[in-house]
């Protein structure tokens, strides 16, 4: 166990540094927007692999089902009916924890090794490190992580870790039907991109590209998109995501304010000034914990 | 996140409040991070056919034990096959939820009977069941068994009881069910072809 | 399939119509996007819906449900007329220039010999011209009048674009444009493939639908090619397989045929099956039917199957009809029937009409489920309230439910729609004391024999003979049964051509078909099948996927009917003189001695091109038939008719016949159609891919994925009846009603018919009263009681209802 920390990059609210590690292959899962039928194998192989089960639903008037990210759907497909000068198109994104390079949440967490980020780029979340106090929520520009109200703990996709730990590719991306998503190192799912772009921009989509959001570092989850220069069309992705500010005091001047100042509780005026970033999921966390009463 | 003033406190007296510590600098060197254990090692791996669609993707199903007399094998996970001309590995929403419906909770395991104007199951043995059944259909084959039609040629047909035959289940089912049904006369014999 | 899954990746052009493959089949449909990304492909959907298939297209064409030949026939017509057609392959492998006999005609909607008070057609005059020598009539010019190739021309000049987009609601500038890409294929060197479902198959004119893609096939010279064909996408894992066994009322294994009430003669039965040439020098390969046959026999009756009784021909029942699903059930719903069994099948959700099958059911005496769930049919006397409301006391059906096991728990070959038959292994025993279904039938079959040993009764020399050789008599293993369709030798077989040379000794297992005898001398149970388990062993169950021509053709990955071949009518594949068409995907080709490939070539092997015997081996006159002769039910060409409930009234083609003539239509379900006044909106009913038929909402998985019952309208429909996004509807037809969630979308739009405003409404079936997803109606409830008329498919892709907010 201990030689694991080898490979770990950064651990979250640890001030010292972790080991001279290992180098591995930086990974990366490409999701190719174009190529995706939106048939939802992602899903159900992330719950299959994983072994947890959401909750059986209702229907909402959308085939979106779970309709959003929970505590045991770590990956949700995301279907938006967008009129372009091309006619309809039904653009269908795969949405889930995109393992940043400049994780918001790990640097947001306050619990030591709680988030870690592996030298292959996997930020993944240690559950029994896990305080539960959502900072990690705040921390993250994509709207990802979301408490379990079962065990207050904190949960999202581990980029199948366990997989890529002994050599094997992310459940998601092992069963995509179509081949939209796919999963190798970063430069060769660079190339792999400028093949499909290539193909897209002889197809009549002038602006299609790569996402790999330099905001954040850069991702470990890159999209290809048929309209880059509109992420949003894809149900609201993110345009120019960076870390929320949040973050920052937290790291600079907020965290050893917090610490010295949690029992009085004054800070709490400026929790909530600083976490209105452009995140939007106060309804999400503000039903969780009504739902927990 | 718009964490409210409660709601920050609640966080403070709960979690935070005792890793504060550790945020003034005090760091626990052994806070490691492991993933989680790979949950096929010593696994036994068996080579299957999806049962759903008829693009027939190739399954790999992993099982509880290593076949060992006393193991029981239980199903556990099951994965496309990267072999596979077809799917090369990859499984569509119900491929890869398969596991679930091994493990079902509407499978069935027993032989059950209704009575006429019953509301309930009753369970029953395979060989109450079987000799139910064979003489149900004797009966009614006795006695609606057509030799002859008006003509006087000989037909050797039953039309009073039909069979539907599973079109998820082997060729080899299929076919002894072909036979066995055939032998009997039925005509109003049909599968899942049409629908 | 004529080709199979990988093959797709060889097309130039994609059609996906009549069917939904990225939802229905996702991974098979990745052959789709790596021909989109490998080979340039250009992509096209045609359907009502702007489905998932649709959301990856280059082009996507909506039209109006159940017009599906007049597009089609709208294709021919554009091909032709503007001589977009593959010539030399048109000539030379389609009956394009056979005669059609004088008499033939088409007026008004109807052809020639229409008996109108039996709905049916006296089919004498579509024939071809014979001549003197026995042979059907020519002309290589292809311009004689009564040609099929001028008879084709005439016949769908009707089918002009204004007259498609004005009969399917598809914007003409559409249609031309998917015309277009359709006619660049038809140079020798790019391929289009069709890909359909039961898009095509669920409508009354259903076999039509499938026909005419294969003309358009013909005519672009894409039939027998890589990349090219017609591609059936089955529905379930083994309903190829099951077909080809023959579980059909009017089949045995290998499309052999039962004998009709008339044939009493054997000798008689076998020569009308097989088939005289129609042109000097064809193959002809059903003229080996007795071969089929009497190898069945021995396969089924042993030692009693002797040439004296004719191989038992008498022990077979004789057809006074076709007994179908639809007919059975209104046999049943008249009182007529007293047992059935459901094996694997779950008919309450997937038969038209359930109010009647209930009636139906509860008419019944005994019913045997035998299936791994719990049914909806097992259980069609429980009351469920609004989804189920049935006086259980007064049905006195008896019902004996029998579990069996599922894929994970049992040995077997299931064969895909590529015909590859691939074998499988047991995981892990069933739960409980649940049987695999041989065993089932076994058990079942061996105390009705007990009975009949015992007491006598009905004629049970079939039953007290049936071969039943297996080592555990209750427990028949997968492999024996797999051993006895491929078949074996019953006396030491010797080469034809030299007696004394013995080329496979008594008891061995055969090589393949090309061994059958006549005599009694080998058994088989299913001759297409035949080389799946040989003296090398289980052939099903190879697992080399070496594919060295990069085409797909993994000729040792498992066993592909017939004979190990992958692609159907490949000699089509090559030129008259053996060449083949497109030099970058040849499958086979003439190498001085015989013909190779990369392919078994569907050819006699020794036969050196310049022969004139063609590549269609199957069919007496040895091509592909433009022109069907007496095969269809109604009518040598396909010909548009509206669905038996259509929103528009008529027919613009023809308004004195509107429906398909020949269907056949009982009195009852006659009166329960409904008309556009009061159903306004033209639905049709489907899958999503979340969810397998009736199977997934009782795995929890699924049920997460999508976990209660919806209907989708377009949004102009829904602004029109005040319908939001996940409001509760009901939605009734003539039959009945349903409630479900509204998904409003703009995947749906209104369509512009004769004139009219056509709205959809999209019915997925998934849901039922028993299971993990949350309950929901049978949608079944609405849907009509008629069937496609060769087929008896019913018309589950087009009928009318009313829709409202509930």
């Amino acid at each position: 166990m201990a030689l694991q920390s080898l490979d770990i990059t950064r651990r979250s609210a640890t001030s010292t540094q972790p080991p001279d590690r290992r180098k591995t292959q930086e990974v990366v899962k490409l999701i190719d927007v174009s190529k995706c039928i939106g048939c939802k194998a992602c899903q159900a192989a992330c719950m299959e692999w994983n072994d947890t089960r959401d909750v059986i639903g209702a229907n909402h008037g959308v085939l979106d089902n779970p309709m959003d990210l929970t505590a045991a759907s770590w990956t949700v497909m995301r279907y938006s009916e967008v009129e372009t000068d091309r006619g309809l198109e039904w653009l269908i994104r795969k949405d889930g924890c995109m393992h940043c390079s400049d994780p918001g949440c790990l640097k947001a967490c306050p619990a030591p090794g709680a988030i870690v980020q592996y030298s292959n780029g996997i930020v993944d979340f240690h559950e029994e490190s896990c305080i539960g106090c959502g900072y990690c929520i705040a921390g993250c520009p994509f709207n990802i992580p979301r408490l379990s109200k079962k065990d207050s703990k904190v949960y999202k996709c581990t980029l199948c870790s366990d997989r890529v730990a002994v050599g094997l590719e992310p459940a998601c991306a092992k069963t995509c039907p179509t081949g939209a998503i796919v999963f190798g190192t970063k430069e060769d799912m660079y190339h792999h991109a400028e093949g499909r772009i290539s193909d897209l921009k002889s197809r009549g989509f002038a602006k299609a590209g790569i996402y790999d959001a330099p905001g954040v570092g850069g991702t470990h989850v890159m999209y290809v998109l048929q309209h880059a220069d509109k992420p949003e069309l894809y149900h609201g992705l993110v345009k120019d995501p960076d870390i929320s500010p949040l973050v920052s005091l937290w790291k600079g001047v907020a965290k050893p304010l917090v610490t010295m100042a949690f029992g009085a509780g004054i800070l709490g005026a400026v929790m909530h000034y600083v976490t209105k970033g452009p995140n939007e999921v106060s309804e999400e966390i503000e039903k969780e914990f009504k739902d927990e009463k | 996140m718009n964490v409210t003033r409660r709601q920050f406190f609640k966080v403070c007296a709960g979690g935070l409040a005792t890793s504060s510590a550790v945020a003034l600098g005090f760091s626990v060197d052994n806070a490691l991070a492991e993933v989680r254990e790979f949950k096929l090692t010593g696994s036994s791996e068996t080579r299957n056919t999806c049962p759903y669609c008829s693009v027939a993707c190739g399954l790999i199903m992993y099982s509880m034990g290593d076949k060992a007399k006393n193991a029981e094998p239980s199903i556990f996970h099951i994965e496309g096959d990267p072999d596979h001309p077809v799917n090369r590995g990859t499984l569509c929403p119900k491929g890869a939820g398969l596991v679930d419906f091994i493990h079902s909770p509407d499978r069935l395991k027993y032989p059950e009977y209704r009575a006429p104007g019953a509301s309930e199951w009753k369970r029953i043995s395979w060989d109450e069941a079987f000799t139910r059944a064979a003489r149900l259909m004797k009966d009614d084959r006795d006695k609606n068994f057509i030799t002859k039609n008006s003509d006087g040629a000989t037909v050797n047909r039953w039309l009073t009881t039909g069979f539907l035959a599973a079109s998820a289940s082997s060729n080899e089912s299929g076919y002894i069910t072909h036979k066995v049904v055939r032998s009997t006369g039925i005509l109003a014999f049909d599968n899942q072809a049409r629908v | 399939m004529t080709n199979h899954w990988v093959d797709i990746k060889n097309a130039n052009v994609i059609i996906v119509m009549g069917g939904n493959a990225a939802e229905a089949h996702p991974c098979g449909f990745k052959w789709v996007t790596e021909a989109k990304a490998h080979n340039k492909a250009t992509f096209i959907v045609i359907d009502p819906r702007f489905t998932r298939s649709a959301s990856v297209a280059d082009l996507y064409a909506p039209l109006r449900t159940g017009t599906d030949i007049a597009f089609l026939g709208g294709v021919i017509n554009y091909l032709l007329s503007n001589d977009k057609i593959q010539h030399e392959y048109v000539k030379a492998y389609t009956n394009a220039p056979f005669i059609v006999k004088e008499g033939y005609e088409f007026e008004d909607g109807l052809f020639s010999g229409y008996e109108a008070a039996k709905h049916m057609y006296d089919k004498s005059t579509w024939a071809y011209e014979i001549g003197p020598d026995g042979y059907a009539k020519v002309d290589p010019t292809l311009t004689h009048p009564r040609s099929v190739f001028q008879l084709l021309k005439k016949h769908y000049s009707r089918y002009t674009p204004d007259a498609v987009s004005n009969i399917c609601g598809t914007p003409k500038d559409t249609f031309l444009k998917v015309c277009e890409i359709i006619a660049t294929t038809s140079v020798p060197d790019r391929t289009l493939t069709f890909m359909y479902a039961l898009g095509w198959t669920q409508h009354t004119v259903g076999s039509q639908m499938i026909r005419t893609a294969a003309m358009v096939q013909l005519l672009l010279g894409n039939v027998g090619m890589a990349g090219g064909g017609v591609n059936a996408l089955r529905g379930h894992s083994n309903i190829q397989g099951l077909t080809d066994l023959g579980l059909l009322s009017n089949l045995l294994p290998g499309y052999l045929t039962l004998p009709g009430d008339k044939e009493t003669d054997y000798n008689a039965y076998i020569s009308a099956r097989a088939f005289k040439p129609l042109r000097p020098g064809q193959l002809d390969y059903w003229q080996n039917y007795a071969k089929f046959h009497v190898s069945l026999m021995k396969a089924w009756f042993g030692k009693a199957a002797t040439k004296e009784n004719k191989w038992c021909f008498n022990w077979l029942p004789k057809l006074d009809k076709v007994y179908d699903v639809l007919q059975v059930f209104e046999l049943m719903h008249q009182g007529k029937m007293n047992g059935y069994f459901c094996q694997g099948f779950n008919p309450l959700g997937s038969i038209p009409n359930k109010a009647k099958l209930i009636a139906a059911f509860s008419k019944l005496k005994y019913m045997v489920v035998i299936d791994p769930l719990a049914t909806e049919t097992s259980c069609f006397w429980e009351n469920h309230g609004e989804y189920n409301d049935v006086k259980t006391s007064e049905i006195q059906t008896e019902v004996i439910r029998l579990p069996s096991t599922c894929f994970a728990e049992e040995n077997g070959s299931l064969t895909n729609s590529g015909r590859w038959l691939q074998w499988h292994y047991r995981g892990a025993p069933p739960p409980g004391d649940a049987k695999p279904d041989a065993d089932i039938i076994a058990g079942i079959y061996l105390k009705l024999r007990e009975l009949y040993q015992k007491e006598g009764g009905a004629f049970p020399d079939s039953i007290l003979n049936l071969t039943w050789n297996y080592d555990i008599p209750h427990a028949p293993s997968p492999e024996e049964l797999a051993k006895e369709y491929n078949g074996k030798a019953l006396a030491d077989l010797t080469d034809p051509k030299d007696k004394s040379k013995v080329i496979l000794k008594k008891g061995l297992q055969l090589d393949g078909f090309a061994q059958l005898q006549d005599d009694g001398s080998t058994s088989c149970g299913c001759w297409i099948f035949s080389g799946s388990w040989t003296e090398k062993g289980n052939m099903m169950a190879r697992r080399d996927n070496y594919d060295p021509s990069g085409l797909g053709n993994t000729l040792n990955w498992a066993f592909s009917w017939p004979a190990n071949r992958r692609i159907l009518y490949n000699r089509a594949s090559c030129d008259p003189s053996g060449k083949p068409w497109d030099p970058k995907r040849r499958l086979i080709w003439w190498d001085g001695a015989k013909w190779t490939g990369v392919d078994v070539p569907d050819f006699k092997p020794d036969v050196p091109p310049g022969n004139p015997m063609s590549p269609f081996i199957m069919q007496p006159e040895g091509v592909g038939r433009l022109f069907a002769l007496d095969k269809m039910a109604e009518g040598p060409f396909p010909e548009h008719y509206e669905p038996f409930e259509t929103p528009i009234d008529t027919n613009p083609l023809h308004p004195k016949v509107v429906n398909n003539p020949a269907a056949r239509v009982f009195k009852d379900d006659r009166a329960a159609f409904g008309t556009s006044k009061d159903f306004p909106y033209a639905a049709t009913t489907y899958r999503v891919t979340e969810h397998f038929h009736f199977w997934t909402k009782h795995t929890r998985i699924a049920s997460i994925l999508q976990p209660e019952q919806f209907v989708e309208i377009g949004v102009e429909l829904a602004k029109e009846k005040g319908i939001k996004d996940g409001d509760w509807v009901k939605v009734w037809s003539n039959r009945g009603f349903i409630k479900a969630k509204a998904v409003v979308t703009k995947r749906l739009k209104p369509l512009q018919v004769n004139g009219k405003t056509v709205n959809h409404v999209g019915i997925p079936i998934h849901w039922g009263f028993k299971g993990l997803a949350k309950n929901g109606y049978l949608a079944n409830t609405l849907t009509p009681f008629v069937g496609d008329a060769n087929t008896q498919t019913p018309e589950f892709k087009s009928f009318l209802v009313n829709i409202e907010k509930a």
